[in-house]
């Protein structure tokens, strides 16, 4: 087995907030990041596939087609955009980052080929956060 | 001999903003700024690098120090728009499009009266790691 390692980036806003809640609530537990109107990062997407190379190509999934598949499915859907408002896979989703790779697991694991598993999916939110997800198996 | 020597301190701030001219149309704002003028915001990890030049104080052998300098940062620049939308959260983009050029700008414009007038300012500002500016242009280092 290889694992194989594409990396997608995009540009979003978000905030930390949860509608049953008051403000003051959601001041003290998400703080700053619970600003009304937003504020942003520049994320960083992982996504490694894992599989056998194949003996006519040497490759496992060819890297660029992984890029354009994710670049499909998730980054068109996600750059220059608002993550609580604009994007569909989402809606009614606290916007953390934890809760956003499980969902982009979710929408990008079944559009691979059988031969690519998806085997991590890390986000990477500022220099200092990131999150990995191995899927609930 | 010129004895200057230019010191950095790194910072960085998070925030979101969008790319829109209030002069022209939607099809225009569009058409010019792309992605960037969506109505719903997007966002960045800004990093910013603060070059001040001169010569070493003869008694410390700082050009300034550099705890002070991050100092001057936090409450100039990082609590005015770190978690902020620089569009509708703060006073110096209410009419000045935030791209990476104005905002450094007005970076330089913050920091440079609490500065000592002897030392030369630059302000470098990442908006992407693949997108940055430089103000001023003129490097007199």
């Amino acid at each position: 087995m290889v694992y194989l390692t594409r990396i997608e980036h995009f540009n979003a806003a978000h905030k930390l907030y949860n509608p049953d809640w008051t403000p003051e609530k959601n001041e003290e537990v998400f703080g700053r990041c619970a600003n009304a109107n937003w504020h942003g990062h520049n994320f960083e997407l992982y996504v490694t596939i894992k599989g056998k190379p194949d003996p006519d190509t040497g490759f496992i999934f060819d890297a660029k087609k992984l890029g354009a598949l994710v670049q499909e499915h998730i980054t068109d859907k996600l750059d220059h955009r608002n993550l609580n408002v604009d994007v569909d896979f989402m809606r009614g989703k606290m916007c953390s980052i934890e809760n956003l790779v499980v969902a982009i697991w979710n929408e990008l694991e079944p559009r691979l080929p059988a031969f690519a598993k998806l085997h991590c999916l890390k986000l990477v939110e500022t220099a200092k956060i990131y999150v990995e997800y191995y899927g609930e198996a | 001999m010129n004895k200057k020597v230019a010191v950095y301190r790194k910072e960085h701030f998070n925030a979101a903003h969008r790319l829109f001219n209030p002069a022209w149309d939607e099809a225009t704002n569009s058409k010019v700024f792309g992605k960037c003028a969506l109505p719903n915001y997007h966002g960045h990890n800004y990093e910013l690098d603060v070059k001040l030049t001169g010569v070493p104080n003869a008694d410390t052998g700082y050009v300034m120090d550099l705890k002070e300098l991050s100092e001057l940062i936090k409450k100039e620049i990082l609590d005015r728009f770190d978690h902020r939308n620089l569009n509708l959260d703060t006073v110096e983009f209410r009419n000045l499009n935030p791209t990476a050029e104005n905002i450094a700008i007005v970076i330089y414009s913050l920091l440079r009266p609490h500065l000592p007038e002897q030392l030369d300012l630059q302000v470098r500002l990442y908006e992407t790691p693949r997108n940055f500016v430089e103000y001023p242009a003129d490097d007199k280092s």
